[in-house]
């Protein structure tokens, strides 16, 4: 019954988006009734689609197979949050998710939406309802989450193994809430091109959307990364997939449109470039939910397609992002650029983040798609690998990360760079006397490790040297100094902590690439290795059984250089339902290292055990933590809370046509 | 991710006579091994989704592994496996695509992107240069004028 009840919610929720979505686009010069009628109906399609979406929760946690979807994803033995997980698991599942967070996006807009002028309300709830309209349509039609079976089957018929993680109940969930939040910028984009409505204003209502998702984001891609390296079992943390790539392209656009909505904000300025981001950030978080399930990529992530939805996706992918390049095309060259500035300032130091994050953007792209175009054109089938990416990519945030330190002490409009380079001169030497010291010390002949390095050192201390300079530290007493550093906004702490972020990120990865160690051997329980100075010792090797598998268990006693030791226990599993081998590594970590130890396959009487030494792996993650710690302290802001403080008068009178 | 020169030690401990699949494909002689390992790192595994047959636990791989390694100690260079191993399987088992008439255009991208954005700010920076700051909207210069008038009327 309550399978009936959700689908009936679903397709209630769809009835109300299409009418919302038309009225909204289409009288949305009615003002105030319209949008007090389409904010109610963006909080009812919320509350339609969290039922539908609780009502298959349900018969997942109930295991009540009759619901095809859990007959064919999940199974009575599965613990209960795999259970939950499990919802989203699968294509239709994710579907539903999906539609879920793009309906809360559009109720928090209705909610949270109240000051904005009523005709720019309307337009962003009907481009919203649009978006749902087409999703929940796509979920409804081509990928039913609610089809009965009849007979139903006794048991299910699990969820993939790999799946079965805590990974599934954060990854997938923090990913989408990125990739939806865009939508909000996409709405806005829409509800400016539309009414010719584009200001400063404009963007301080934007900024607030684009730093959450973005924050959401940065977020489910290191979730997703970190969840890679534990569970596929050999250390890996980023491989260039595609679908990676699909995330990644998103993160980097709607990087670029954080700064470049920063520059509309205080300056006036680019404003079409932030529109046209806009756009192209959300359409990249389709290409990133959706290629994928058009068949037209193959990926560990790719669900089961079948080609009359590939076509139907493509199809909406194609009106979405076409209406509204077409719609840029048109209205575009109408709104008035504002905002004069000097080449170097912190407009053009912005401009050149912008200028290298799409030039990423498009080379990510490129090497995505090339190898289909290329196939689908000449026949001809060619590989684009992390080796290509690693060196493009790396050719690409080289000069980014060497500039990035000079932005946030560039003042708005015309700057010094000399002055900015001088307060940066101490840093920078102590930036490449440690790469310089590190580099010597691992003795490495690798000429781009010293780069790294410092490039690293670089933008953590640049972030630094921000904090400093605005505190004046150690030119005024250190009292007024340190209430001074109090004193600082949140957006400024914000930005050095971000920048700090990305240092962090970059150190780690560079750490990692460069002093990785390995040990592949073979042991026998009572036999002992070495690696990085420390002794791995094979205690006892056991099967077990755990709720829905069954292990073959390696417990191993590390001592560490400094003496201390640790009990790992390394499992190869074998699930019952669906007779898939996984492995789940042991990892011992050692500050900010790890050391990575995987149980290989069983041979003659011994054992293959694969050992990795990851120095400082840490910090790649802990980069990511502390970017989006920057991100939410930036949401917290003052003048973010307060809500755009343009009465709604001004704006009316402000408004550029 | 962006220096996938990975540094590797690789410490042997034969503890049995037995070898076992993973390391009895390693090579007795470090610097060969690690030339192994960086052609490997390049290699597709053909069976698998993105991933390098260094990277790979399928059948495939290994016996790619292993080929590479043959070569290898028959005294191939890093070029000679390589080019060995396309012969066979094709170019699509190339991570790093080589250079050539198909590929110019990946190869490219990113600096004629890199260029036409560049072109793009200068063009635009000119022309907002022409048209001169920022003047007055139409209903500003209405407002401006009615004000005018305003003054003018007394």
């Amino acid at each position: 019954m309550s399978i009936e009840l959700g689908h009936f919610a679903l397709v209630l929720a769809f009835a109300i988006s299409v009418v919302s979505a038309v009225g909204g686009l289409t009288l949305w010069r009615r003002g105030e009734r319209l949008s007090a009628v389409l904010g109610q109906a963006a909080v009812l399609q919320f509350v339609l689609v969290a039922l539908a979406f609780l009502a298959v929760v349900h018969a997942f946690v109930v295991s009540d197979f009759s619901l095809a979807l859990a007959a064919n994803h999940s199974h009575s033995l599965k613990p209960l949050i795999f259970k939950i997980s499990g919802v989203w698991g699968n294509h239709e599942g994710s579907m539903l998710l999906w539609v879920l967070i793009l309906v809360l996006f559009g109720a928090l807009v209705a909610a949270f939406g109240r000051s904005l002028p009523s005709d720019l309300s309307n337009l962003v709830l009907g481009t919203q309802s649009l978006l749902t309209a087409a999703f929940s349509g796509f979920t409804l039609f081509t990928s039913n989450p609610f089809v009965r079976l009849s007979p139903a089957p006794l048991e299910g018929g699990d969820l993939n193994p790999v799946l079965q993680d805590i990974g599934l109940a954060i990854h997938p969930p923090l990913l989408y809430a990125g990739y939806v939040g865009f939508s909000i910028c996409f709405s806005f984009a829409i509800a400016a091109l539309v009414s010719g409505r584009i200001d400063q204003a404009w963007a301080r209502w934007v900024r607030p959307w684009t730093m959450l998702s973005w924050t959401f984001l940065t977020l489910g891609i290191a979730m997703g990364s970190y969840w890679a390296y534990y569970e596929l079992g050999w250390g890996g943390w980023w491989f260039w997939d595609p679908v990676e790539n699909a995330s990644f392209m998103p993160w980097l656009a709607g990087t670029a449109l954080l700064h470049s909505a920063l520059v509309m904000e205080k300056r006036n300025a680019l404003k079409i470039w932030t529109i046209f981001l806009a756009i192209i950030t959300f359409s990249l978080s389709l290409l990133g939910t959706f290629l994928v399930r058009s068949g037209i990529l193959t990926s560990v992530h790719t669900f089961a397609s079948d080609p009359t939805r590939g076509l139907v996706i493509l199809t909406i992918l194609a009106l979405l992002i076409g209406g509204a390049f077409l719609l840029f095309a048109i209205r575009s060259p109408a709104l008035r650029q504002g905002g004069l500035f000097a080449p170097i300032s912190r407009e053009g130091a912005l401009i050149l983040n912008n200028l290298f994050l799409a030039t990423a953007v498009g080379a990510v792209l490129v090497g995505t798609l090339y190898p289909l175009l290329l196939d689908a054109l000449t026949g001809t089938t060619i590989s684009v690998g992390a080796p290509f990416f690693n060196f493009t990519f790396g050719a690409l945030m080289a000069p980014l990360l060497l500039v990035l330190p000079f932005g946030p002490l560039l003042a708005w409009k015309r700057a010094d760079l000399v002055a900015a380079g001088q307060r940066l001169m101490g840093f920078a030497a102590l930036a490449i006397f440690l790469a310089i010291l590190i580099s010597a010390l691992a003795g490495n002949s690798i000429s781009l490790v010293p780069i790294g390095l410092l490039l690293g050192f670089w933008v953590s201390f640049g972030a630094v040297a921000e904090v400093i300079e605005r505190s004046r530290l150690g030119r005024i007493p250190l009292a007024e100094s340190l209430r001074r550093l109090a004193g600082l906004s949140r957006s400024i702490w914000s930005t050095a902590i971000g920048h700090l972020g990305l240092g962090l990120t970059v150190l780690g990865i560079v750490s990692v690439s460069a002093w990785e160690t390995e040990l592949v051997t073979t042991l026998n329980p009572g036999e002992s290795a070495e690696l990085a100075g420390s002794n791995i010792a094979f205690d006892s090797f056991e099967q077990s059984e755990g709720a829905n598998y069954l292990a073959d268990a390696g417990r191993f006693t590390v001592t560490a250089p400094d003496g201390g030791t640790a009990e790992l226990v390394a499992e190869r599993r074998t699930y019952v339902a669906s007779g898939m081998p996984t492995t789940e590594a042991a990892i011992q970590t050692y500050g900010l290292s790890q050391l990575y130890l995987q149980l290989g396959e069983p041979l003659d009487d011994t054992h293959v055990v694969r050992v990795w030494h990851k120095p400082y792996i840490l910090l790649i993650w802990l980069g990511t933590l502390v970017m989006a710690v920057a991100g939410v302290l930036s949401l917290t802001d003052r003048r973010i809370r307060l809500g755009a403080p343009q009465s709604r008068q001004k704006l009316s009178l402000g408004a550029t046509r | 991710m962006i220096f996938r020169a990975l540094v590797l030690s690789l410490v042997l401990a034969l503890s049995s006579a037995a070898l076992a699949v993973g390391p009895d494909e390693v090579l007795a002689d470090p610097a060969l091994e690690q030339r192994a390992r960086d052609i490997s790192a390049g290699l597709r595994c053909l069976v698998c989704q993105n991933q390098s047959i260094d990277d790979s636990d399928a059948d495939l791989a290994r016996d790619l592994r292993i080929l590479v390694r043959e070569r290898l100690v028959a005294g191939d260079t890093n070029a000679q496996v390589e080019q060995y191993v396309v012969d066979r399987y094709g170019e699509y088992v190339l991570l790093n695509p080589r250079l050539g008439a198909h590929t110019i255009l990946l190869w490219t991208a990113a600096p004629i992107l890199l260029l036409i954005g560049l072109v793009a700010l200068v063009f635009a920076r000119r022309r907002h240069h022409s048209s001169g700051p920022e003047g007055l909207s139409e209903d500003e210069a209405a407002a401006l004028e009615a004000l005018k008038r305003g003054r003018d009327a007394p």
